[in-house]
Formats: C-alpha cells, structure tokens, sequence
C-alpha cells in the first residue's frame, strides 16, 4: 500500500546555490572549489577581530540574474541580517543573510510532468554567505577524538531559492529541481556542480488527507545533495508519515537528516530544540537600493532560457522528448546551436548529438561542457555524410576517430582511406565477383529468398571494407540478379 | 630636552631643525613611561624596540632630507582594541590574550604612512565595555589627577596615558562617549567623530552601529592634526563615508563671534553634580563674553536615551563577540566535546560586564522579545535623531556638560547601572551618529570638568573652532597633574 491510497503530498524546497563569482561575497579570496585546507582564506572571511564586509557587486548582479530568470520581483532595497547560532564552521558564530527584505521575491517557474504543465511559485530568493567545512578524524563526528575546520568555503556567495509548498508527487519535485537547476545553469548564476556541493537542497514536505485542504505538520530533511537523493528521501520520508498516521499519532514538526547509507531520514532536532537565531539588521554592511538601471541592465545579459529554447528547437522540427534532451544542459543546448549554425538540419544534428556522441562522451565519463569534437568536426562530418562522401557506418568511425585524436573529419577520412565507393565501374567489378563467389546464395535469392540479398550486401561491404555507397550496392545489385 | 606634554607642532618643529631626532625623542617618552607606569598603568603592552627601529626610519628620512608629515617621528600610543600587525591586541580580555593580528587597523595604518612611531597599546575596559577602565582582565589604570580615582573608560588609558605625559596623543574608540568620558576625567581634548568618519576596519567591534575611533589630545590644535591623519572614506568599511575631508586646522580661529550655542536643558538634569554645573555655567559665560549667542533648548526624548543604547548596544555585542569561541584563535578552555570547548571557553575568558552585556543583548534580540526592545529602541533612536536635526537647524553647536561628575574613585561605581547613568550625556550622540568634542573646562576638588560639544554631521570642522577658541582664552589644558609638577 503506498501513502498516496489516503494522502496528498505537499512539499516546498529550499535550493542553496552557489553563485559563480571569482571571489567571496564579502572579501577577496577565490570562491575555487578545493585546494589545500584554509588557503582560500583572509582575515575577513576568518572572521578575525575587528575586520568588516565589503559586498561583491558581481554577487548581487548574478542574484538579480537568478532573480529574473525565475520571474522574481526585484527588490528596490534591500538589506543584510545576522542569523545567530554557535557552530565551529561559522567563523564569526552568525552567518550574514537576509531575512525580511530578500533581494527576490514573487516569482515562478512552469514544469511539465505526465504532458501536463504546472507553475510552482518562487516565494523569495535571498543572499547569504556560506559556512566552512569541518572534517573530523574519524568516521563521523561521533566517533572522533579530534575535528578540524576548513574556511575555504566560508564566504562563498549562495542565493537560497524558496519555493512555496505547491508540489504534490516527488515526481513533481524533481521536475521542479531539474528546471530550477536547468534555469539557474543557463543564466550563467551557478555553475550548478551538484557533486561540488554547488546546490543543495532541504525539502520541507507533509501529507493531508486525500480531500483536505489544510495543510498537515511538516519535516523539513536538510542537505540533499543530488535529485536522487531527493527522490529517495521523499519517496521514504512519505511512507513514514503515512505509516505515523496511519497508526493514530501525529507527525512531529522536527528537522531530519536524509542517512544515505541506510537510506532512511533521521531526527535531528525538533520544533521545541529549534534554533532561535535571532535575526537583526547587520549593521557592518549598508543597505542596498537597486535603481531599475541596474535591473535592465542585468536583464540585458539573460541568455535564452530552457523554455524558450526547447519552444524554439520544437519549431525546427524536433520533437517534445528531444528538445527536452537537448536543453537538459547549456552545455548541449549550446553545443546543438553552434552545430546548427554549420549543418542546418535539426533532425540530424540532434540524432547524433543524443546518439553516438552522447554515447562516447558517457563511456568516457566527460560532459559537453569539454566535448573533444568541436561543433564544427561534427559539421563538417554530417556535410561528407550527405554528400555521400562517407557512409553513415564510417561516419561513426570518423566521429570516435575525431573524439581520440581531435584531427578533422576530412583529414581522417583522406589519411584513413575511408572515402566511399561511388564508382559505378568500380562497384560492379566487386559485385560481380561476390556473385560469382557465392552461387548458393544467389540461388537462394532466385528461389525466393529475401534473406540472402541481405547476404550478398553484406559480402560487398566486407570487400570493400564498409567503404561502398550502400544505396548504390543495392541497385546495381538488383540488376545483376 | 623636555619633550614631554609639548605640542604636536612644537615637536615637528624641533624634529624638522633637527634639535632632536625620533629616536631621542621617542627614547625620552619611552623613559617617560618607564618611570610614570608603575602608578599609572595606562600600557598592556609597550613597543620599545619596534618603537626605536621606526624612529630610526624617520631619522633617516630628515637625515636624507626628505620632508615629513606634522606626526612623523612622533610618539604615540592605541587603544587594544585597535588591531596592530605583529603586536598583540588584547580588548584588555583574557579571551584575547595572545591574539597578534596579522592586519592593522586602517586608522593604525594611515598613522603609520604618516610616519607615527607606535610605542603601545592601551588599556581600556574589557572589549570597550565599561566607563572606568574597572572591567579590565589585566589591570587598573589610575587617574593621573589622583592616583586613587579610575580614567574613565572604557579610553581609560588612553587618556590617562595622554594626561600623565607618556604620549602626546593616543587613538580610542567611542561607543556611548568612551573617548569623551575618560578625556573629561583625565582632563585632555577627545574627539568622537561624525559616524563614518573614520573608518572601524580593525576596531575589533562592541557595537558596529555605534562604535567610532578618535584622537585623544592635550591640544585642539593637535587634535585636528590627528584627525587629519585618521578620518576619511575606506573601502575597507562599507560603513565609512566618502566625504570631502577638509584640513581640520584651517577651522582653528580665536573667533566664535555670532557662533550659535543651543544648551539643551535634559543635559543638566539626570544627576548632574552642583559643582560640575558650576563650572559648566561658567563656561558658557565665557562663550556669551567671547560674542557666542547662547539659548537654552530641548531635546524632549532623552530620557529614553540609555535604555535604547543598551538594548541596541548589548544586541550587537551579543552577535559581534560571538566569534570568541576557542576555535582559531585567542583562549581555548580543554574540553571533550566540541560544544563544551566553546561553552568552557566563554564562561571562563570573559569578565562579568560582558557576559552581562551579551545576556542582556541576546535577551533583546530573542524571538517574542525582538519587537519589543530592538525594534522600539531603533524607533526611539529615530527621535533622537529627529531631536538633534531640529536643535542644530537652529543652533551650530549644542554644549552641555560631557559627564554628570567628576572622576570616580576606584571601587566607587559597584552597580552596573549608576555606572551607565554616568554615561547619559554622551550615549545620545553615539545613537544620532554626530561628532563630538569633550575639552577640559575647569576643575572641582582639583579634578577635571570636561566640557561637550555636538555638532552636525561632518562639523568636526566647527567644533575645534568652538572649542579652540574656548581654550586659547580659559587655558585649562596648561594645568597639570601633581604627579607631573612634581616629576619636573
């Protein structure tokens, strides 16, 4: 029996994301990711006595961004609070947020889940800076007799997006994560590295009765660090508070921890033992308005969002399951145009691109971020491949030959002998003599069977090592028979 | 050479016709203090040798011919809570004991690019809390009018330090009036500058929307030099000002013709001594004879003013002190969990005013207590404010006394809040943010009588000239502490 016999889900989420400055929200160190531990950090982001905050512009400019691109009200003024609570990652024991004046707020963004479209609102986005990292001796900070801090991630700018509590199966959540990650990545805001650590995600989710339209007592399950993660973790916590209910008692309003290992969430603290972080006005950074100049010309530098682009592929030819293929990253979306610009023929660029390409760079473990065929390679290939040039089999050989050693489709071609057979003449020799090598089977064909064309084809391209214009093989073989 | 208590402007003068270089100048105040500490204890920490390797530097660029600025090759000293570069910076907190930057504050930097020879740091009231330099974790610091009354504070020491002679100036920071208090009691010129005049980039913090640094002076004349050196935009501080800083002695004219004093009357109540008020009066017939048009007028909220300070303050020392936790730096009390090494090390390095201040802070700042006293004492700052706009649309300075009496005796103050009530003069300024000066007016009982000045945002400028003018024609700062007279 699944929870959703009797309830309904609801689930809002908070997305933390990492902005992609070079340096820290509030002081100069470099926000790069790794690197020896503490060595990304200065006086300010340690936190050391006495020094101040200095807010980095291009932190704000790419919250904007985030902002517009999600449909966001773009606050006219704006300020930074302290969020107090003790804990050794936080270097200055407050973290430096907003809390009543978000830079975003209001905005919204479309899924599509079953064909069906649905909009999710955005209640807030908001700055902050990030905390460091502890690293403990041993497994877990339980079992350790000593722990050690990195700050080279304190300082680092995120942007938490909140949404509101409109989800109502996982399936919509993910939907929902995978075009919040999708937006944020085309924008240019984040570099979206999940396995970094770039977004994270707390997902406050309740059940109601089938039928009810208040809301149940919610868990908020902190520090999800992939969509599967996330799948798994509602996909358990739900069952949970289903089997709770079920049983007559109450869900207790309380903050867990998603166990991966296990693949259980677990209590961390409950409503009683929750921080009271004392919220107030920071007092070290002065507020910031925001004149509608500045918003125009954040807006300026919106790339074409994922909506906008998989609209746009639709209307070349493509269909809905391969826009969406396609604009799953910048990267390939990006890659696809550029091939686009050269080889104009959207069904093809796109059957390769998802095919044989996709295909390569997943066996090799790389993205299209560093794809080593250049969108012109791939051009210029498709371009031998319709002139007939090259037979769509070798065309696959040229792509692995282009991926390996990075030479140009024509080169491979011409040093590898690989030009296809057109030459009639040239054909009906070969021909000729596979028919007279194999009598069984052009007896076969006469007497009926299909089969043995199939055959005698497929001797051909082995004499002519796949070289020979297949179109061409079958004609002049038809007439010989 | 007698070098000590001369002015800033005597001193380069002699340096400049090389009658004495900075090392023998700077050796002379190093003798100073060596001989007066033992009484006074104004220094946690004294820079001899690094003091005498800057001093040569100097030397060597007048030696080379080169010109140099009014403070080059001078002495002086800092309050320790201004963070130096490989010199310890203690907040006079056993928590920070030890702690040596590896920055200087912006204000320890500009003085050092003017040539100033730094020969210490001053004690003060633990993390700047307090108003008699009492709350010290290292020690007390004498009045150098009285051996058994406080400085004041929490500048204790750097007034007193400026007052006994052992430097011709010294930086403090501000908070509820911790450079003018202790400068009224040690009788010396202190200046709280306009908020976001100077910049607080390594003013290790007490309360950031309050907190100013500023010079401590024998002089106005050398006040200004010092401020000159000092205020000014810093992209370090988002909080500083970019503002066109004038030079602060062009406003030094013997001339308040025509000036306007307003003279609010709530600064002559709330426990103002008789004696004290006297000597105020008197001052304010020396203005009205000098040609200053003087009125009385109201600033009708301050009697909100001290429990809006300390729930504004104490908020944000409960949030800034936070860091001290053990982790990186400064004292670390052993303990086998994580928490109880934070929790172990707060409870034992920090003094009870603190701990006091933080409780207090933290209390405000609570959920279901929030809007109550943060959010209402952040209202009645906005009438204070609106207070001080309206009385200096009309007047170009307010004058009133800088403190209710004169210096305490050590031990007198053993409740917290007689001891915040001597501070309701100077706390309405720190709330509006405006600059203000304490000079000595006279004394009682042979103790100092320190005189205020307010004035509007930036008008720093118009305060030395009220001020100067008041000095050149009273001559208060020519007197000198017993202790002095009888060392000469």
């Amino acid at each position: 029996m699944s929870y959703q016999d009797k309830y309904e889900m609801v689930c809002g989420v908070e997305t933390h994301v990492e902005l992609a400055t070079k340096t820290k929200i509030f002081c100069g160190c470099t926000t790069e990711f790794g690197g020896e531990q503490n060595t990304h950090v200065c006086p300010v982001c340690l936190g050391l006595p006495g020094t101040l905050p200095v807010l980095n512009r291009e932190a704000v400019n790419l919250a904007i961004k985030a902002g517009l691109a999600l449909n966001c009200e773009i606050a006219e003024f704006t300020k930074f609070d302290r969020k107090n609570y003790f804990y050794p990652d936080l270097s200055k024991n407050y973290q430096t947020s907003q809390y009543d004046l978000p830079i975003c707020k209001n905005g919204r963004l479309e899924i599509v889940v079953n064909g069906e479209s649905k909009t999710i609102g955005i209640t807030r986005a908001h700055m902050e800076e990030d905390a460091g990292k502890l690293v403990h001796s041993g497994e877990s900070i339980t079992t350790s007799d000593s722990s050690y801090v990195d700050y080279n991630r304190a300082g680092v700018p995120l942007l938490e997006i909140v949404s509101e509590p409109d989800m109502r199966t996982v399936d919509e959540v993910i939907a929902y994560l995978q075009e919040l990650v999708q937006i944020l990545d085309y924008a240019g805001v984040s570099d979206c590295k999940m396995e970094q650590g770039s977004v994270r995600f707390d997902v406050n989710v309740s059940l109601r009765p089938l039928g009810s339209r208040e809301l149940g007592t919610r868990t908020e399950i902190k520090n999800l660090n992939s969509f599967t993660a996330v799948r798994r973790c509602l996909e358990y916590e739900t069952e949970r508070q289903a089997e709770v209910l079920n049983e007559g008692e109450k869900v207790i309003q309380e903050t867990r921890t998603w166990d991966e290992s296990q693949g259980v969430t677990l209590s961390l603290r409950t409503k009683e033992e929750a921080h009271d972080y004392r919220y107030f006005p920071e007092a070290d950074l002065v507020p910031l308005k925001i004149d509608r100049e500045w918003v125009e010309r954040i807006r300026a530098t919106l790339p074409e969002l994922p909506a906008a682009k998989r609209e746009r592929l639709k209307t070349l030819g493509l269909s809905v399951y391969e826009a969406g293929v396609l604009t799953s990253s910048k990267a390939m979306a990006d890659y696809f145009d550029q091939v686009m610009q050269k080889y104009a023929d959207a069904k093809i660029v796109a059957n390769w691109i998802m095919g044989d390409l996709s295909a390569l760079l997943k066996a090799n473990n790389r993205s299209f971020e560093d794809c080593p065929v250049k969108p012109y390679q791939l051009a210029d290939m498709l371009k031998l491949l319709k002139k007939g040039e090259i037979s769509g089999k070798i065309a696959k050989t040229v792509l692995e030959e282009i991926y390996t050693s990075g030479k140009d489709p024509a080169v491979i071609v011409k040093e590898k002998g690989l030009v296809q057979i057109s030459d009639q003449d040239a054909l009906e020799k070969i021909i000729t003599e596979v028919l007279v090598q194999n009598p069984k089977s052009v007896a076969d064909y006469k007497g009926g069977k299909e089969k043995a064309f199939g055959f005698l084809v497929g001797q051909v391209m082995k004499a002519t090592k796949g070289k020979a214009n297949p179109e061409l093989v079958n004609k002049i073989l038809k007439e010989k028979l | 050479m007698k070098t000590i208590r001369k002015s800033l402007t005597e001193l380069h003068t002699l340096l400049v016709n090389k009658e004495i270089s900075s090392v023998e100048l700077t050796g002379e105040y190093l003798d100073h203090i060596s001989e007066f500490e033992p009484r006074i204890r104004a220094f946690i920490t004294v820079t001899a040798e690094k003091a005498l390797a800057r001093a040569k530097k100097i030397d060597q660029k007048i030696a080379q011919g080169e010109s140099i600025g009014p403070l080059a090759g001078i002495p002086m000293a800092l309050k320790d809570n201004l963070c130096t570069e490989e010199v310890a910076t203690t907040c006079a907190s056993q928590m920070l004991r030890g702690f040596i930057p590896p920055y200087n504050a912006t204000v320890a930097a500009r003085l050092e690019a003017a040539g100033a020879v730094l020969v210490g740091k001053l004690n003060m009231d633990e993390f700047a809390m307090g108003s008699t330099t009492e709350s010290s974790a290292i020690f007390l610091t004498a009045n150098p009018w009285d051996l058994s009354r406080v400085p004041g504070g929490s500048s204790g020491g750097s007034a007193a330090s400026v007052a006994a002679g052992e430097v011709p100036y010294s930086l403090g920071s501000d908070t509820g009036g911790s450079i003018r208090q202790p400068a009224a009691f040690c009788g010396v010129v202190g200046l709280k500058p306009t908020y976001g005049a100077v910049s607080r980039y390594g003013l290790v913090a007490f309360a950031s929307s309050l907190d100013q640094v500023g010079p401590l002076t024998r002089t106005v004349r050398d006040n200004a030099l010092v401020l000159n050196a000092i205020a000014g935009y810093d992209v370090l501080d988002s909080t500083s000002v970019p503002f066109n800083k004038p030079d602060y002695t062009h406003f030094l004219e013997n001339n308040v013709k025509g000036l306007k004093i307003g003279v609010p009357k709530e600064f002559f109540e709330h426990g103002l001594k008789p004696e004290v008020a006297e000597v105020i009066q008197r001052a304010i017939k020396t203005y009205e004879q000098l040609g200053a048009e003087i009125e009385e007028c109201s600033l009708p909220h301050m009697e909100y003013v001290l429990p809006a300070y300390h729930v504004i303050s104490t908020a944000e020392c409960s949030s800034n002190l936070a860091r001290y936790d053990g982790v990186s730096y400064g004292y670390r009390a052993e303990a086998e969990e994580m928490i109880d090494m934070c929790e172990t090390t707060r409870a034992k390095a920090f003094g009870p005013e603190v701990k006091r201040r933080m409780l207090f802070g933290t209390y405000a700042l609570s959920s279901g207590n929030y809007e109550a006293y943060y959010v209402k004492a952040q209202k009645v700052r906005t009438l204070i404010k609106q207070d001080f706009a309206q009385a200096l649309a009309k007047y170009h300075v307010l004058l009133s006394p800088t403190t209710p009496t004169v210096a305490y005796k050590i031990g007198e103050i053993s409740e917290p809040v007689a001891c915040y009530m001597g501070d309701v003069y100077t706390i309405p300024v720190n709330l509006a943010g405006l600059p203000a000066i304490s000079i000595p007016a006279g004394f009682v009982d042979n103790m100092p009588v320190g005189l205020q000045l307010i004035g509007n945002y930036f008008a720093e400028g118009l305060l030395y000239r009220a001020a100067y003018a008041f000095e050149q024609n009273t001559g208060y700062y020519q007197e000198i502490p017993a202790l002095l007279r009888e060392a000469e």
